[in-house]
């Protein structure tokens, strides 16, 4: 089962090791980690993909909340959430794609923010299924490059991730 | 008044109240040696005993020694580089026995770190799977706040090593010194109570057990509840049995105790423990050696309460009913508070057929040994040990067939007399956990029991033994062979005994001697009591190495085979 997991951590140095070499040694799986301060600069918020038995998963919440630089761990996944990512595409655009590929970017509300003679860089934040939608429909032939930031996840509501 | 970080560093560890700092210098704590050794002879009623080991690995190890019979944190100090890495192995034993040591180590200085400068090595990044936290103090104003953090965070919850990187130029560097009296960490705040009402059903599970079992561990010695834990399994009634861990919290000599579990456990431990309707466990992980094939285990249906300070050990390899996150201490005396307040007694009639039931197991006696007048039995030797000693020696030991010997047949009444490597199954520790135990309790006999494989891992400790007085007593069961791995290849490499033989020994004796010991080789059976008494009296002031010629082929049983599970015990050569 997919688990998408959020934590707050000290924001000290080595705190991202620890949390990866945690996945590394105890044989986890890390679909995605995305890592960056929050509005108190003295924490930082990382959102894990992985996946994994209950189990597994129980002994990762565990085991993430051991470490002595976490704050807090939450499963997002296990109640109402919304998840986010950024990808950023730069595809060949010329002739007829180059129509094409603007009407496609229209369709999934993506935005086009380098354009050249032969190129765009498509941005498009979504879930991760319409990120990959957004990839099928495109010619893969077209497709130069992709970067996706790893997924963002916060829950709906009143429910917060505070220390 | 300003201070150089290695003099904040020295009066850090004075406020700690620490008395022994065991280590070895180099150029990246150079600082903080000339600190020690100027506070030291500026205030000797104050002072921090250096205790000056022969390898980094051996400073860990007496640190480690040292907090396991004392309960306080041990501390070791190591320079950069070599010194780091040589104290790793230390480090991780302790880690994995979760015993609280804080190891100081020096770093290159702060402008060159990352240059593969001179005796660099990234210490922090190295130990981070082996600590239970590390810093890299790159500010001087923050280190007396880390040393205090590092402390802090070793002796609470589930303890461990915290290992602190000190660049040199800190160690230089002037700032103000306040140690500060306690610590406040957001993210680090371990449960001390556990939940009331898990209790209850803990307390109830427990009253209406028909085969009840108690099953504990290091986690009861860690958290000094030996007290709380004696009242428990007096006031139930109930068989227990102790991890190897876990030896000694509750008295090795008493009835209801049923040996130790696991691998070399007795059989009516291990019968009772896989057949038990109701199974306490308490401070004890479900380490593979124990509970054996895990799936067989779970065929037999049971009712786990399982109470441990962190979370992480329970339902990690066993799936338990009631589990009780907290302190040993705290959550074994709620829970006699519970059982009091439940005006219920134990089933008497389904008690009597249990025992009745353990004591037919038990009369398999399955730690008989075949005795012999000719040549001298490992077992036998362990028996006189205990006779001589009435007991009442702290004994440490190495890994092998004789850590397993010392388990057996030494009855350990009291906690932290037993100290040994159960998790890394460290070869080497035996010597420096002696030392630790030693300069710990001079009044204390210590034994060393290890074998002519082990002892030659950390040998040179011989030396610092010499020099800091420390009259230990070495046994050394010496058969010839790495005789655990022996006895793997006898039983299931068909008799290939691949590179497990000791050729080449040294005289252990003579070589005692050349360190200005006293060493004695023992031959014969009729030799091994005078030999351990003249230990005791004659040389009691003196180290002794005792070079004992035992059985070579000799094997540890009861056993069970790797992947096999509790009720599958070999229970002697008989049987294979
Ligand atoms: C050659 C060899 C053979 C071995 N054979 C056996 C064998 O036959 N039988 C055997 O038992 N072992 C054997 N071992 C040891 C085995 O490998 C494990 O080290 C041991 O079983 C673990 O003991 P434990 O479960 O008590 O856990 P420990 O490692 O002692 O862990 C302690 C537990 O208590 C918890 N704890 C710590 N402090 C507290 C507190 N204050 N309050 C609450 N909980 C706390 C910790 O979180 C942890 O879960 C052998 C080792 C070797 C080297
Ligand atoms: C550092 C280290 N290396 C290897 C091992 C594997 N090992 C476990 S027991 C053992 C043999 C120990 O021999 P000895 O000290 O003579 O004890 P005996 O089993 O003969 O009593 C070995 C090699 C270990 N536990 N530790
Ligand atoms: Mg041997």
């Amino acid at each position: 089962m997919r688990h998408v997991i959020a934590l707050l951590v000290e924001n000290e140095s080595g705190a991202l090791s620890r949390i990866a070499g945690l996945f590394s040694a105890r044989g986890y799986n890390i679909e995605s980690l995305t890592v960056a301060p929050t509005e108190d600069e003295s924490l930082s918020r990382m959102t894990i993909v992985t996946t994994g038995s209950d189990d597994v998963i129980e002994q990762i919440t565990k085991q993430l909340n051991k470490l002595i630089d976490t704050v807090k761990v939450v499963d997002i996944s296990e109640s109402p959430h919304i998840e986010r990512e950024l990808m950023m595409v730069k595809v060949r655009a010329v002739g007829p794609d180059r129509e094409e590929l603007k009407r496609l970017a229209d369709i999934f509300r993506a935005r086009i923010i380098d354009v050249t003679d032969t190129t765009y860089v498509i941005e498009l934040t979504g879930n991760q299924q319409k990120l990959n939608a957004f990839l099928a429909a495109i010619s893969p032939g077209l497709i130069l490059e992709t970067v996706r930031s790893g997924v963002c996840g916060i829950a709906r509501g009143e429910r917060m991730l505070k220390a | 008044m300003q201070l150089t970080g290695a003099e904040i560093v020295i009066r850090s560890l004075q406020e700690e109240g620490v008395r022994f700092v065991f280590g070895y210098p180099g150029g990246a704590v150079l600082h903080i040696y000339d600190a020690l050794f100027q506070i030291n002879q500026a205030e000797p009623e104050r002072e921090i005993r250096h205790v000056l080991v022969r390898h980094e690995q051996a400073a860990v190890h007496a640190a480690d020694g040292y907090a396991r019979a004392t309960g306080e944190v041990g501390v070791a100090l190591v320079t950069s580089g070599p010194g780091a890495t040589n104290a790793v192995t230390g480090i991780a034993t302790a880690y994995m026995d979760s015993i609280p040591v804080v190891i100081l180590s020096g770093q290159v200085p702060t402008p060159v770190i990352g240059e593969d400068a001179f005796q660099e090595v990234d210490t922090v990044g190295i130990t981070r799977p082996c600590v239970k936290h590390n810093f890299l103090v790159k500010d001087v104003n923050q280190l007396a706040e880390t040393i205090k953090k590092a402390f802090h965070i070793a002796r609470t919850g589930r303890p461990g090593p915290v290992l602190v990187d000190i660049p040199k130029d800190v160690t230089a560097q002037l700032a103000e010194f306040h140690y500060p009296k306690t610590v406040a960490m957001r993210s680090y705040n371990p449960v001390v109570k556990g939940h009331p009402g898990q209790i209850r059903k803990a307390a109830q599970a427990l009253l209406a057990a028909k085969r009840p079992m108690i099953y504990t561990g290091g986690g009861v010695v860690l958290g000094n509840a030996a007290p709380e834990l004696r009242a428990l399994v007096k006031k139930l009634g109930y068989p227990i049995t102790q991890t190897l861990m876990g030896l000694g919290a509750f008295p090795g000599s008493d009835k209801q105790f049923l040996g130790m579990p696991g691998m070399h456990g007795t059989y009516e431990a291990n019968m009772a423990l896989h057949h038990c309707d109701v199974l306490l466990a308490v401070g004890a992980r479900f380490d593979d050696r124990v509970v054996g094939n895990v799936p067989h285990f779970l065929q037999e249906p049971r009712t786990i309460i399982h109470i441990d300070v962190d979370p992480s050990s329970i339902s990690k390899r066993v799936p338990v009913d009631i589990p009780i996150v907290g302190d040993v201490k705290a959550v074994l005396s709620d829970l006699l508070a519970a059982l009091e307040a439940l005006d219920r007694r134990p089933d008497e009639a389904a008690l009597t057929a249990w025992w009745q039931q353990i004591e037919a197991w038990r009369a398999r006696n399955c730690l008989a040994y075949t005795p012999s007048d000719t040549v001298i039995k490992p077992q036998f030797v362990i028996e006189k040990l205990w006779e001589v000693t009435k007991g009442e020696a702290i004994v440490t030991s190495d890994v092998g067939q004789h850590q397993m010997w010392a388990a057996q047949y030494y009855r350990f009444d009291e906690p932290r007399r037993w100290l040994n490597s159960g998790g890394l199954g460290t070869m080497g520790v035996g010597l420096p956990y002696a030392m630790g135990a030693k300069l710990a309790f001079p009044q204390m006999p210590v034994v060393c029991v290890t074998g002519e494989a082990s002892i030659q891992m950390c040998i040179q400790e011989l030396s610092t033994c010499k020099q800091f007085r420390l009259p230990i007593k070495i046994v050394n069961l010496n058969n010839r062979y790495l005789g655990m791995v022996r006895q793997w290849q006898e039983l299931f490499y068909s008799g290939r005994y691949s590179e497990s033989y000791m050729d080449s020994l040294p005289d252990f004796a003579a070589l005692a001697r050349s360190y200005g010991h006293v060493g004695i080789r023992v031959d014969r059976p009729e030799e091994v009591v005078p030999a351990l008494e003249a230990a005791f009296t004659t040389h009691k002031d003196e180290l002794v190495f005792l070079d004992i010629q035992v059985d070579p082929r000799e094997n540890v049983y009861p056993m069970i085979q790797g992947g096999k599970g509790l009720t599958e015990m070999i229970l002697g050569s008989e049987e294979l």
